[in-house]
This record gives structure tokens, sequence and C-alpha cells, in this order.
């Protein structure tokens, strides 16, 4: 890991809030052209923790070292209340300014480009992901903050969808920060998995992860057949700072 | 003898500059779920009037001052209390209301009319009010316009908004202030009772009839010109109060828009 590829540098960082702790001492590095998955247990501290990277809270322990400001964010929920009639396209342009030919290209990459003129109140649940999604890649950000992305979206979709993460970080080399509950889908396609419940259980590549006792005992025996599972489809392995490894077969 | 000396012709072009910007702020208002909070700076407006008589100063200056000074109390408290959004806005909107009739109690020696106060009275409307609604509106409407796209990113989500660089906070605070400015410089047309009607109604008009929010702050300005041009007319010919006839007659267009609602959102 070249040290000018670093994206966000977030060092035993915590939130105490209302007379508990939400997360605690969570260390982790986003870097251009990977994807790290925030996995665990609802109320583990994962949506905590994203918002961390991305400075949403201002009374913290330890520190969080932002090197972009071309930062695109898709929040778990987004609801629009009826008073606010909003279209995908002016949601398109909601915190940038895009051409059309950029708003078109994003749509048409998340398979909504039909959806353009509708209001948003009028999407189903997973075309509004897609929009959301749409949205977040437009303008090419260095960094990229999934919260759940694909909740909502249809099997084939979600494949295609994390499919399409994928791609982003590998074409616009940017860093990506997923929050997901497919631990299937997830582990095949991401280089650094941070398990929480509460504090980092265990971090590293999915592989080490999936191994580790205490990531076992939280999700079961049965997640860490799945993964190894996923693992033989592998054409590579990686190093322990999440770098890839050609295998030769 | 212009055609300023006529005081018909010199409320109308108060109205106008006031449903200029009444429109575009309304719909953040209505956006923000921020109408009780207009009550509330109405309110406080009362305080400002009653210090103005008192100290002898300007009348539009003063509210503003009281109003600025109760919205930013207001974004204190938030952050340092626990109370419900709406019973600090209560608190606020009667504390200064008390403290503003409590004042006026003290001041037998001045009399002034409550009513045009509470209600607005176009009669009293003279030439430096007209420059301080359109210089006073397009300071207004110009700073809304450097705010618009970060406070309309926050008000359709916060966090996203500041995720991304956008700096809500800041916004947040420029948007109560404008509001402020606005109720500053429209009691003497509307009144307080009903400023934070002219403000939500055309809205909420607009709302049934568009589909994209820049549709939506241009059918608010139509709504409030048409109630102001329409109420105006009416309140001279049938001899009412100009802010309760304008308030009514957007109501009546409210009321005709909900024919045209688009039920399927």
């Amino acid at each position: 890991m070249k040290d000018n590829d670093l994206l966000v540098k977030v060092s035993d960082a915590g939130l105490y809030k209302n007379g508990k702790w939400l997360v605690k001492g969570v260390n982790l590095n986003i870097t251009k052209g990977k994807i790290v998955t925030l996995i665990g247990p609802n109320g583990s501290g994962k949506t905590t923790t994203a918002k961390i990277a991305l400075g949403l809270y201002k009374n913290i322990e330890g520190t969080v070292e932002r090197l972009t400001n071309k930062i695109s964010y898709v929040p778990q929920k987004v609801s629009i209340d009826w008073t606010l009639p909003v279209r995908v396209i002016d949601f398109m342009v909601l915190t940038q300014d895009l051409q059309d030919q950029e708003i078109n290209d994003a749509l048409n990459l998340t398979g909504v480009e039909h959806l353009k003129n509708n209001n948003l109140r009028e999407l189903s649940g997973g075309e509004f992901q897609r929009v959301l999604l749409a949205r977040a890649i437009a303008k090419k950000p260095d960094l990229l903050v999934l919260d759940e992305p694909v909740q909502g979206v249809d099997f084939t979709g979600e494949v295609e969808l994390y499919a399409l993460i994928k791609k982003i970080s590998e074409t616009l080399q940017c860093g990506i920060l997923l929050i997901s509950h497919d631990l299937h889908v997830v582990m095949s396609a991401t280089d650094y998995v941070v398990c929480l419940n509460g504090h980092v259980c265990c971090s590293g590549t999915p592989v080490a992860v999936a191994q580790n006792k205490e990531y076992k005992e939280l999700f079961g025996e049965k997640s860490s057949q799945l993964l190894s599972l996923y693992e033989h489809e592998h054409d590579h392995v990686h190093d322990s700072d999440g770098n890839i490894v050609k295998e030769v077969k | 003898m212009t055609i300023f000396d006529d005081f018909l012709f010199r409320a109308l072009i108060a109205g106008i500059g006031i449903a200029l910007v009444t429109g575009p702020l309304g719909c953040f208002v209505v956006w923000r779920r921020l109408s009780f909070f207009g009550d509330t700076l109405a309110h406080s407006a009362l305080l400002g009037v009653i210090l103005s008589i008192s100290f002898d100063i300007n009348i539009s200056l003063s509210i503003f001052a009281v109003s600025s000074l109760v919205a930013l109390i207001l974004l204190r408290l938030q952050n340092t209390t626990n109370l419900a959004g709406d019973a600090l806005l209560g608190l606020l909107s009667h504390s200064s209301l008390a403290i503003g009739l409590l004042v006026l109690g003290f001041l037998t020696f001045i009399r002034f009319d409550i009513m045009g106060v509470l209600f607005g009275d176009i009669l009293s409307v003279n030439i430096n009010d007209l420059i301080i609604i359109w210089a006073g509106g397009a300071i207004i409407l110009f700073v809304l316009w450097l705010i618009w796209k970060p406070l309309f990113a926050s008000t359709v989500n916060y966090e996203l908004a500041e995720a991304e660089g956008m700096n809500p906070k800041r916004v947040n605070a420029i948007f109560t202030i404008l509001l402020a400015a606005l109720i500053a410089i429209s009691i003497k047309m509307v009144g307080l009772l009903l400023i934070t009607g002219m403000l939500i109604i055309p809205c909420a008009m607009a709302r049934n009839l568009s589909n994209n929010p820049k549709q939506m702050v241009v059918l608010s300005i139509i709504g409030g010109l048409l109630s102001v041009f329409v109420g105006l007319y009416a309140s001279f010919e049938i001899n009412t109060s100009s802010g309760p006839t304008i308030v009514t007659v957007a109501i009546i267009l409210f009321i005709l828009s909900l024919s045209r609602i688009r039920k399927k959102y």
C-alpha cells in the first residue's frame, strides 16, 4: 500500500453517546481502488462507524483523517416528505453540478434511466436504491460510502449492483466503504473486512476473517463455511494488507 | 403628486414585494416543517414592535433584531436541552409574547394600534416602508439564491449534504435569519398573526399543482401575487383589514387547487 493511495485513516475512533459506547476502538484505512466492508449484527455500530469516517460526528474519540473532498454518500435511509416534490433528475444534482450526459450515463449504469423524470415518491424501494447509487457515482468520487446500498433490490439486481460496485472501484480507482448484511455476496467482492460488534471483533481479508474464532461465534459456523465455499471460486488470494496476489493454478 | 401618494398603489407595490419573497422562503418553511417556527418568530415580533416604539428605533430593524435573537436562542436551546422541538418553540413563542405584552403594560404613555400590528394595516404603508420591503426583499432573495443548493440538499437529507461537504449547519442558521428578516419587513402589511399563513398557504397550494421544486416555488410566487391583488382589491372594496383578506384569498386558492391534487404520490 502506497501512502498517497490513502483516502481515509480512522485511528482508534469511538463514539460515546447517551451513557454508552455506540462503537469503540475502530481502526481502518480506506485506500484507492479498494473495497472495505463493515459487517456485524444489528446495533453493532456499522452505520456509526461509517458516519465517523465521513466526519458527521463532532465529539468522537480518536482521530479521523480525510485526504479527499470528493466524497459521495449513500445513507441507510433517505425519506422524502410528500411536501417536497423531487424528481430523479432534481435528486441527481442535489449536491453536484452535472451535464445531461453524466446524469444519463450514471442512471444507465444502475439501470434506471427510464425513471429520470419520475418523482422520487413513485419509485419502489429497489428503484430508489438504484437512483441513490447512480447519484453517488455520477461525479466520479474518490471515496464512496455505501450504507446497505442494495436493500430492497431483487436478487438478480443485487448481484448486478455488487458487480457494478466492484467495477466502479476498479475503473474509477475510488475507495469504497461498504456496509452490508449479504455476507456471501459481499465477501467475494471485498478486499478487506471489518467485523464489528460494538468494537472491532476482527478484521482482515475475507478469508482471514471467515476463519476467525470470534467471527464464527458471531455469525455461526455455517457462515464461515459459506465463505470458504466462495473462496474456491477465486483466481487469486490476498496478502495480509489486502493486496491481490495472483495464484497460479 | 405622484402615484406613490395613492395608498392603495403603495399597498399594492408593498404586497408584490412581499409575495415575491414569501413564495420561495415559504416553500422551504413547508419542506422543512418550520411553520410553527415561523409563528414563533412572528410572535416575538410583537416585542420588537414595542421596543421600537419605546426606544424610538426603526420598527423593521427592531423586529429583525428580536426575531433573529429568538431564532439564535432556539438554535442554541436545541443543542443544550432535551425538550422536543415543538415544546421549545411554544416556550419561546409565548415567553416573547408575554414579555412583549408585559412591557406594553408599563408603557401607558404611548398609544399605538395593536390591531395594526396583529393584522396588518395597508393605510400605514409609506414610501419608507416600500424602500425597506423592496431593498430588504432583494437582499433576502439574493442570499437565498446564494445558499439555494446547500439549503435544498440539507432539506432533502441533512447527513448526505454534510457528508458531501455542504455545511448544512451554517445554511440552516442563515435561512433562519432570512426568515426573521422577512417577518421584519412584512409585519406592517400582513400582521404578525397572519404572516405564517402568507408564508405557507400559497406554497401548500403550489404543492398540489407541481411535481418539482422549482415549479413549486414559481407557483407559490404566483399564488402569493394573486392573493395580494385580489385581497387588496377586496379589502378596499368591502373595507376590511388587508392581512386577513389577503390570507383568505390564499385559502380560497388553496381550496381550488385541491381539485388538481396528485393523489398518486
